[in-house]
């Protein structure tokens, strides 16, 4: 049994995520736990990074389709809403390969605060890293990109354009 | 590598995982979440307070998915089209919610396609034209600061699902309300022309905020967004009316909320029974 968890988990770490395909679910840490029922059933929890992530069932079968392509015959895959994601739970790895895909890595995230809303209308924004040239002369372009994820910045030395995965 | 298996799990049959397209009947949002009620929970109360929160995040997701294609610069129209995912990521999760406990068992396409105008219980805010963009700004800087005062109060729910749905909304609704109130700030404090418009966006999204309070008290975080935000761009804070001449949260809409619905339900109606 430890052995078919093992495995079962490791292939389910291993489904490429669908808008960002060089990240694991793993990485992006949105599967949350892997546990083999009783029965043998294999049930996979997955949490949605965004409401609306029109992504999700995608993850879903793809989650399913590895597990049952690899020999398990029952597989369950469940949404878990609690606790919310959070991109802090983007592993060290993760991290990595966004930076070496073009895509700077998130910030910590903000802890919630009933004060002000915060207005930063000019480019006074943390110092994020150029992920082509290192440089931290950077600017937010559009707080809103391709993907809900991201953002579009721009890096002022190296001139290039990046995404940016804003932190939530 | 990953792009082809994508590809492969969309085109490719997994026994009853087969799906080569997107569309309505696919999935259940709430997939795998116990739909169980905890003691305690009056299931009625608790259905009719995730239909009008999924009815607000509906209509207005609709009104921001118009402004696509139509918005001053092409990142504010993504920006718009992104929040608007977001409320209808929202309302998914709670019309979904709604269908577990209310008794029916429908699904989110049987509120969000097959009710009419007369059955929604938005506020009327949300279903206002769009007008134009200082407006359209001026009611999401109130609607998101509202939503995300009741939500921040229903992270504490009874019931875990509609908790849980509520405390990804808040992070959500931060970030619409950041977006709202940034745009106000530039708007109030630039031109003569953008300051006159963000003024008077405001005084119309103000005739509503009776309606607003009345739905859900959340007058004081409000005002205090208000506060802030008009202060910082230079606008006077609009006065509240009192009270306002009727309430969608009872049915009684304004005449803008049926042609939206009926464009939002065309396809679905024309082929009640398709799947994709």
């Amino acid at each position: 049994m430890v052995t078919v968890l093992t495995d079962a988990r490791r292939i389910a770490e291993q489904v490429p995520d669908p808008e960002l395909p060089m990240l694991t679910l793993a990485d992006l840490g949105v599967l949350r736990d892997v546990t083999v029922a009783a029965d043998g059933t294999v049930v996979a929890a997955l949490t949605p990074t965004y409401s609306g992530c029109p992504a999700m069932p995608e993850m879903r079968a793809g989650v399913a389709a590895r597990l049952k392509d690899a020999g398990y015959e029952r597989v369950e895959v469940r949404t878990v809403l609690d606790p919310p994601w959070t991109t802090d739970w983007i592993t060290p790895e993760g991290r990595r390969k966004l930076a070496e895909h073009g895509i700077a890595p998130p910030g910590p995230a903000p802890r919630p605060s009933p004060g002000p809303v915060p207005l930063s209308l000019s480019a006074t924004h943390r110092a994020v890293s150029c992920p082509r040239c290192g440089a931290t002369d950077t600017e937010e372009t559009s707080r809103f990109g391709a993907t809900s994820c991201k953002a579009l910045w721009r890096c002022r030395a190296c001139q290039e354009p990046f995404e940016y995965v804003k932190e939530i | 590598m990953s792009d082809d298996h994508v590809y492969m799990t969309l085109a490719e049959g997994h026994e009853d995982d087969a799906r080569w397209a997107y569309g309505t009947g696919f999935e259940d949002p709430l997939h795998g979440v116990s739909s169980a009620v905890p003691d305690g929970v009056d299931r009625a109360e608790l259905a009719a307070l995730c239909l009008v929160l999924a009815d607000d995040a509906l209509v207005g997701a609709q009104r921001l998915a118009e402004w696509t294609t139509r918005a001053p610069e092409l990142e504010e129209e993504v920006a718009l089209a992104n929040i608007g995912l977001d409320l209808l990521g929202q309302a998914r999760l709670l019309y979904a919610r709604c269908g577990q406990v209310d008794g029916t068992e429908r699904g989110e396409d049987a509120y969000a396609y097959f009710r009419d105008a007369d059955d929604f219980r938005n506020v009327r805010l949300a279903e206002l034209p769009n007008g134009d963009f200082a407006f359209t700004i001026a009611r999401l800087l109130v609607f998101a600061s509202w939503r995300l005062a009741h939500f921040e109060r229903l992270t504490a729910s009874a019931d875990p699902v509609l908790a849980a749905i509520a405390a990804k909304g808040v992070k959500e609704l931060t970030y619409h309300r950041q977006y709202a109130a940034e745009w106000v700030v530039r708007l109030g404090d630039g031109t003569a022309e953008s300051h006159r418009r963000m003024r008077a966006g405001l005084d119309d999204v103000a005739a509503h905020l009776g309606e607003l309070f009345e739905a859900h008290d959340a007058r004081t975080e409000v005002l205090a967004v208000l506060r802030q935000v008009t202060t910082a761009a230079g606008l006077p804070l609009p006065d509240v009316p009192p009270q306002t001449a009727g309430s969608g949260r009872e049915g009684n809409h304004t005449e803008h909320l049926a042609p939206l619905l009926t464009e939002l339900q065309s396809v679905a109606r024309a082929h009640p029974e398709a799947t994709w």
